[in-house]
């Protein structure tokens, strides 16, 4: 099950190249091979095509003025050109409650899902090292525990937390967690998320050197020490990976933020805002097609940015069950 | 302007505050007195995960289970919620709407993951190729429905269509058809789009697992003669039999828990409702959290039996390496 890329063993075995070759006359050989790989790369073409011309549509669409959006298919844009940033400018700019205030949600969605990464990876990474290194009894029955709470859909948890946030986490009338601010939205998706971290994580950790701990230990080295100075540096390439993927869950979320977010401008990440704009105006396509479109922005931005570690993360996590 | 600067404050707050936190449980787990500072380490950096677990999850876990056998009163009425489930005509819809999903998501997203990952190894442009049916991964479900609406976007026969699907119809003299309305097929038409999604994540896993089959294998087949397709079922597949395992079971859950395209592309109705959907619907829009927590339980025993093969293989997997 590993996934280390194979090279091209006919420099292993350059004997087999030739028999092969000898075998059958190369010409046949060649055209036949030339077939099959032509056939195959024209059904991975169709393929890319497919899968690639939606978001296509809706990025061409997003810069055709109203009237031309509603009026015919983006793909007369090949023949009638006309490009306007206005789409753009009404979604995004700040207005009453009929504007999309596209805006004022990009910045929510940025304020949930950035100290919601945050801290689930330091306390998922606190909790990993503990089971990787620490000594204690019954660890390995616990972490398979934790490991297991993967299977808990997240839909189990909503009705109990909202209830627990609203009823009994308070002091007096005033609620810890107050409903209709970030905190409630942090803390949900920072339980849904460690599971998932913890377990990745500590299976990264684990690899780290014994020497290495061992060396600073003796050096008096304590455990804040070690874990601040040595696994978090070690751990990074593990910590971005996990942390471009909690960064995409959480943008990408819907259903936690229906539930906890009160639904306003001020606390509603965007998703939940291009959710309503479908619901209440499904035929405003020049709204809808811009507003999706700022929506995939930065997803798009990490993961072409970062691919690399997108797909590193995705083995380890793919593999993972 | 104000806004951002408000939301920005809140967010560094939090992070303060969270900061702080940490700093407070560093300090004491350092100062703890020698003989007990072991404990008091291994409890520090456990604690704030556990806490959370258990609040968020553990308990809303067993809390859920307990609701589903009440009703919007409160009131213990055992298994009538399941009852209900199980013999209205709107719940066997939805029960029978998820048993599709299940059933054609993984099988259709992994197929033609494998075919596209087969059909591009090692061509020209193979990372571009990748990019472009991985994308829709890093695209949020609602997006993803935005995009798909506007693909599947009607206007009457005499009207210029602006849906490509439909206006595909046209050119072949067909009549536009209402794709998200027309009930039974419609259910098929929210299915394409899941797969549109998770295609990607299969042909990545895949990929890599077919560039780690050993050439010395491949180069065998090649000489006894096998043609591709034989390579294929012969070779390929029973050596990346694994992944293929884990990509289906990992699409499996995804399928089993999906909300939000529902939720955005139809909201349920037209009978294309699914269990994650419904539950939603039942417990914060219909108030009926009994039967909310019910449709969660059945979502958990659904999701049960494929989390716990899954480890099975990995924990087997684990012993032959």
């Amino acid at each position: 099950m590993s996934a280390i890329p194979a090279e091209n063993t006919n420099k292993v075995f350059p004997e087999l190249q030739d028999i092969e070759t000898s075998e059958r006359p190369p010409i046949q050989r060649r055209v036949r091979q030339r077939l099959t790989s032509r056939g195959a790369t024209a059904a991975a073409v169709i393929i890319a095509v497919i899968w690639t011309i939606p978001t296509f549509g809706l990025f061409v669409s997003s810069f055709r003025p109203e009237d031309n959006i509603k009026g015919n298919g983006w793909w007369n844009v090949f023949t009638d050109w006309q490009f306007t940033l206005a789409n753009y400018e009404d979604v995004l700019a700040p207005g009453g409650s009929q504007s999309p205030n596209l805006g004022s949600y990009f910045v929510n969605s940025l304020a949930i899902v950035i100290p919601g990464t945050i801290f689930t990876l330091v306390i998922g990474a606190m909790a990993a090292y503990m089971f990787a290194w620490g000594k204690f009894r019954g660890k390995d029955g616990l972490f398979i525990f934790v490991f297991a709470l993967q299977i808990v859909p997240l839909q189990m948890a909503l009705i109990p937390l909202l209830q627990l946030f609203t009823q009994v986490l308070k002091i007096g009338d005033l609620q810890l967690f107050p409903s209709g601010t970030y905190a409630q939205l942090w803390v949900a998706h920072t339980i849904f998320g460690l599971p998932l971290a913890i377990f990745l994580l500590h299976n990264f950790i684990a690899e780290i050197p014994g020497e290495v701990i061992e060396a600073a230990r003796v050096d008096g080295a304590g455990h804040s020490t070690i874990f601040w100075r040595i696994i978090i540096p070690l751990a990074t390439p593990a910590l971005a990976s996990f942390g471009i993927f909690q960064f995409l869950w959480l943008w990408n979320d819907l259903l936690v933020a229906l539930v906890f977010s009160g639904g306003g401008a001020d606390v509603a990440p965007i998703t939940q805002r291009l959710a309503e704009l479908q619901g209440s105006r499904g035929g405003e396509w020049q709204r809808l097609t811009a507003g999706a479109f700022v929506s995939i922005l930065i997803p798009l931005a990490v993961f072409f940015g970062l691919q690399r570690y997108f797909v590193r993360g995705l083995l380890a996590g793919g593999l993972k069950g | 302007m104000e806004d951002i600067a408000e939301k920005g404050l809140q967010v560094v707050v939090a992070l303060a505050i969270f900061a702080a936190i940490i700093g407070v449980i560093m300090l004491i787990v350092d100062r703890a007195p020698k003989s007990a500072r072991e404990k008091v380490q291994i409890v520090g950096f456990l604690a704030p995960a556990l806490v959370l677990l258990a609040v968020g999850l553990v308990y809303p876990a067993l809390q859920t289970t307990y609701l589903s056998f009440t009703n919007a009163a409160g009131k213990f009425i055992g298994l009538d919620n399941f009852v209900w489930m199980f013999t209205q005509p709107e719940a066997l819809i939805t029960l029978r709407n998820t048993v599709i999903w299940v059933v054609l998501v993984p099988l259709l997203a992994s197929s033609i993951g494998l075919a596209y990952a087969v059909f591009i190894d090692k061509a020209r442009g193979e990372k571009a190729l990748k990019a472009l049916v991985f994308m829709p991964m890093a695209i949020s479900f609602v997006g993803a429905g935005v995009i798909w609406r506007f693909v599947y976007a009607y206007k009457g026969a005499e009207a210029d269509q602006i849906g490509l699907v439909n206006q595909i119809l046209v050119w072949f003299g067909q009549t536009p058809k209402q794709f998200l309305l027309d009930a039974p097929e419609n259910t098929f038409f929210l299915i394409a789009v899941m797969i549109w999604i998770q295609t990607g994540f299969a042909m990545v896993v895949l990929s890599a697992a077919i560039k780690g089959i050993p050439t010395e294998i491949i180069e065998a087949a090649r000489l006894d003669g096998a043609s591709a397709w034989q390579q294929f079922r012969n070779v390929t597949i029973p050596t990346i039999r694994g992944s293929l395992i884990v990509v289906v079971t990992t699409i499996t859950i995804g399928t089993l828990k999906v909300f939000d395209i529902v939720r955005t592309m139809t909201a349920g109705q037209y009978e294309t409702s699914v269990v994650a959907n419904e539950m939603y619907t039942q417990a914060f829009r219909a108030g009926e959290p009994g039967r909310g927590a019910a449709l969660a339980l059945v979502l958990f025993l659904m999701v049960l039996p494929v989390v716990v093969y899954n480890a099975r293989l990995l924990r087997q997997q684990k012993e032959i390496r």
